[in-house]
């Protein structure tokens, strides 16, 4: 099958329940994108498929052909950082890093959904994404922080 | 940024591929748009660089590349490192480099935890950074022929001043390759005043590559023609194959061997723990053929652990007197002549690490070598851990450090390192060993698990005069001596010995426990259980004597002094350091507490279902004291919608790191709280984070305030001291919204 990640094209034919994880990591060397558990439990895994976010630990490849996969690696537009990513930057959000581009997928695809998010709505929509370095409360402020930029 | 981004990561695949695989970037990572080009020039220098030491080189274009030793597992110590030597050096920070060092006894204790890096560090990296400034000066007086005295430095460039002559860093390497470098001892350091990075919210080195996803940790590792193996561990510790059959894991297309690993003999320490690896080429196929094997175990002696039974075992030991480790006055009449007495036994539960990264090492092993890539925080432990495993010798074992997807403790153990040079021996081939999340919260070095007894004497008027404490738990000295049932001091001397109460009459026992799996550390350790039983006894003491619990904890720990424990019966660790110079201050135990009552504006009253927590203490040689707010729905529920926390350690090196550390200590201590691990028939009930709960968002506080002390005292630990507060702040807030006390962890979501 034919395979979109990050606006190039690649050809798979192992197998096609193999999540989307393991297919960007270990075939393609994206290895931004992290495997935490393996149950879709935790969010470290979070990409984009056709711009919504789900975990790829537990999404097979065959999902998401004819589809276009977004990793963490292709989220800044060229040099251009995604708002989020300068967000992220200007708070010091990441401590050891691991989880934080499922947090940053995750966090884009809810400001593509809702420019505004009220504060309830930010919790709610990152608390399938655990950080055990405790990040939170940061990453809560660059979330803010980006919806002000996009608005 | 992006073109050195992409060169740095086709460097990385391109250097990988030439060298057979044998040289991976790790070692230079570089960091930031204003390093971008020190960065690519450096991976690219066809020269080599002056290194007048093991943590200074200099570059002929002004680059300067700094090693730092110890792991980076989240706390910025490749930052906070390479501020100390850049600061001296007078190094501009925006053409340093970060190197990481492998593991080799040259560099001096890599053993990245107990909150030690910068206070082992604070002095000895900062020399080496003024005796290559000072160097530098002797190269360039020597240029110009003039006296030393006259030239002056600033951000990579000696200055002679008079003359108007300056020289780049990078000018001077030939010229200064030719002298001896001054006695590091000797070197002038700047004044506190002076300082240009220390003390400065630097930005994390490593932050440009973690937004881009372009950080490399242990599991990203990638070899030419590397393997990945997935191994069945034994459930139960000490246990092991009784018979297996692997012929649908073997039939699945991409798997290349399934091999049997031999399981320990104790002490466990940190070797692997046997079982059965399935080989594949990629880490699906190993996941899936895994699943496929059949195996029946034989448990041997750890199979009957039940951790329900067990608690109840140590309730029993501390319902007895037990052996005493620290005594003064007499507790006995102290209690007897008291005008109201009070209770407590205290439960604690095991708790998981649980990494976001599970642990993963890659090898390569010859017959007289082993090349190793880990998220290792002892890179040296798992040197030696490899070549005892392999029969090499440890100068035949290179070990290099990956950054760590968080530690905690758990990456201080090197049996996931010592499985994938096993694996590696036995397949010939480079062979990465990847942990599931399963394999993580069931094959842990676990948090112990512990009962606490307190009792305590008031007088009439409310002042506590007696104070008796027996703690219990299996020490983490089982680890590494398989008789060990008793407290090791360091243990005993983590919230139990250091008790730095005002109350005439004290006395702390320990009890004997056997541990029945691995027992490890977990940040803050045995903090974890001391401070969880004795700040929310406090709380209990407050609330028998009517008074308010943060007056009482201060009349608790009394008047502003020293708390000396000379003579006791078992040694007081003082986590390594010198009383003489880290001695139990309560003046600023009592500091952190008023400050923090202030910042929290304790006195206000809260609207209905709100109520706050105190507790404060001492550990790693810092003082913490945190006020934890709750706020308990009608359906029971709660939420914190704040947490204040006040730490004073010491010197600091990176103010906003450490506040980075308090705010996430805080949520590890919510997490704490929360979490736990039980065992049934010698195997972990929990599996993966739908049973082994953490604070998410939703469970995290709203907002973390954070206040450190300015000081000058020499550097104290952070990394730890923040989270043994929690626990007991927040039961002591839940006590105070709903009048429930909590005293057997973990809370319920729902009270």
């Amino acid at each position: 099958m034919k395979l979109n990640v990050n606006g190039e094209s690649h050809q798979f034919d192992g197998d096609p329940a193999m999540p989307i994880l393991w297919f960007v990591r270990d075939m393609l060397g994206f290895t931004g994108t992290k495997f935490g558990c393996g149950m879709a439990l935790c969010g470290a895994c979070t990409v984009h498929v056709d711009g919504a976010a789900v975990r790829a630990c537990t999404t097979p490849v065959s999902f998401a052909e004819n589809k276009r996969i977004t990793t963490i690696e292709g989220l800044a537009k060229g040099d251009e950082l995604h708002p989020l990513q300068k967000a992220w930057q200007q708070h010091n959000v990441p401590q050891c890093g691991y989880c934080q581009s499922g947090q940053i997928m995750q966090a884009a695809a809810l400001l593509a959904k809702n420019a505004s998010p009220a504060d309830d709505e930010i919790v709610s929509a990152m608390s399938g994404n655990i950080c055990r370095c405790g990040t939170y409360t940061r990453i809560h402020a660059a979330i803010k922080t980006a919806a002000e930029e996009l608005s | 940024m992006s073109a050195t981004r992409e060169l740095s990561r086709r460097g990385f695949l391109r250097m990988g591929a030439a060298a057979g695989g044998l040289v991976f970037t790790l070692q230079l990572l570089p960091f930031g748009q204003r390093s971008a080009a020190a960065a690519a020039e450096a991976a690219a220098a066809v020269l080599p660089g002056l290194s007048p030491n093991l943590f200074v080189e200099l570059q002929r274009d002004g680059g300067v590349i700094i090693t730092c030793h110890r792991s980076e597992m989240g706390q910025q110590t490749r930052t906070s490192m390479a501020q100390l030597v850049a600061d001296e050096l007078e190094a501009d920070w925006a053409r340093v480099v970060v190197r990481q060092a492998p593991g080799d006894p040259k560099y001096g204790d890599q053993n990245t935890d107990g909150s030690k890096s910068v206070r082992l560090n604070f002095t000895r990296l900062r020399q080496a950074g003024a005796s290559v400034r000072q160097l530098l000066h002797l190269a360039a007086a020597d240029t110009w022929q003039v006296p030393v005295a006259e030239c002056s430095s600033e951000l990579g460039v000696v200055y002679h001043r008079a003359s108007g002559r300056q020289l780049g860093y990078g000018e001077l390497v030939d010229r200064a390759a030719a002298l001896p470098l001054p006695e590091p001892a000797s070197a002038t350091l700047k004044t506190r005043d002076q300082w240009r990075y220390i003390g400065k919210a630097v930005a994390s080195v490593d932050l440009d590559d973690v937004l881009h996803g372009t950080a490399r940790f242990g599991m990203d590792v990638q070899l030419p023609g590397m393997l990945v193996a997935v191994i069945a561990r034994p459930p139960v510790v000490f246990g092991r194959v009784k018979s297996l059959d692997d012929k649908a894991a073997r039939a699945t297309p991409g798997v290349v061997d399934v091999i049997q690993l031999d399981p320990p003999s104790p002490p466990v320490a940190f070797k692997a723990l046997g079982g059965v690896a399935v080989i594949a080429d990629n880490t699906w196929t190993a996941l899936q053929a895994r699943g496929k094997l059949e195996i029946d175990w034989l448990d041997g002696d750890n199979g009957d652990y039940d951790s329900g039974q067990f608690m109840e075992s140590m309730v029993a030991t501390v319902g007895k007197p037990g052996t005493v480790v620290r005594a003064q006055g007499d507790v006995d009449r102290a209690l007897a002549g008291a005008t109201k007495t009070v209770e407590a036994v205290y439960r604690a539960p095991h708790l998981a690490h649980a990494t976001m990264e599970p642990p993963a090492a890659t090898a390569v092993v010859t017959a007289a070598s082993a090349e190793v890539w880990a998220c290792t925080q002892n890179p040296q432990a798992a040197r030696s851990s490899v070549a005892e495993a392999l029969g090499l010798k440890p100068e035949q074992v290179v070990v290099h450090v990956t950054l760590l997807g968080g530690g905690f403790g758990r990456k201080s153990k090197q049996d996931f390192v010592v499985e994938a040079a096993l694996l590696a021996r036995a397949t010939g081939k480079p062979v990465k060993v990847v942990w599931s999340r399963e394999d993580d919260i069931q094959h842990d070095y676990y948090h112990t698990i512990s009962a606490q007894y307190l009792k305590a004497g008031l007088d009439a008027e409310g002042k506590t005069i007696g104070w008796l404490q027996r703690t219990v738990f299996p020490s983490i000295g089982s680890t590494f001596n398989a008789g060990q049932v008793s407290p090791l001091d360091f243990e005993l001397g983590m919230g139990a010995q250091d008790n730095p109460f005002a109350i005439d009459n004290l006395r702390i026992e320990k009890g004997e426990a056997k541990a029945y799996t691995r027992i490890g550390w977990l940040r803050s350790v045995i903090n974890i259980l001391h401070t969880f039983s004795a700040q929310s006894f406090a709380c209990e003491l407050a609330q028998a004597a009517g008074a308010d619990p943060k007056d009482y904890l201060l009349q608790l720990i009394g008047p502003a002094r020293t708390v000396e424990l000379p003579d006791l019966p078992v040694k007081y660790a003082n986590y390594g350091a010198a009383q003489a110079e880290y001695p139990i201050d309560t003046g600023r135990l009592r500091h952190v507490i008023e400050t923090v009552a202030e910042r929290s504006d304790w006195n206000r009253k809260r609207k209905q279902g709100r109520a706050l927590g105190i507790a404060a203490h001492r550990s790693f040689l810092s003082y913490v004291a945190t006020v934890v707010e709750v706020e308990v729905k009608a359906d029971g529920s709660w939420i914190i919608p704040s947490v204040h926390t006040v730490i004073d350690a010491g010197t600091v090196v990176n103010t906003d790191h450490v506040t980075a550390q308090c705010e996430g200590g805080t949520v590890f201590g919510v997490s704490c709280a929360i979490g736990a691990i039980s065992f049934r028939e010698g195997r972990a009930q929990q599996s993966n984070f739908h049973d082994y709960r953490v604070a998410r968002m939703s469970q995290a506080p709203r907002m973390i305030d954070v206040h450190i002390v300015p000081s000058s005292a020499p550097p104290a630990g952070v990394g730890e001291p923040p989270t043994p507060p929690v626990a007991p702040a927040l039961c002591n807030a839940i006590q105070v919204a709903t009048g429930k006390r909590i005293r057997d962890l973990p809370v319920p979501l729902r009270l």
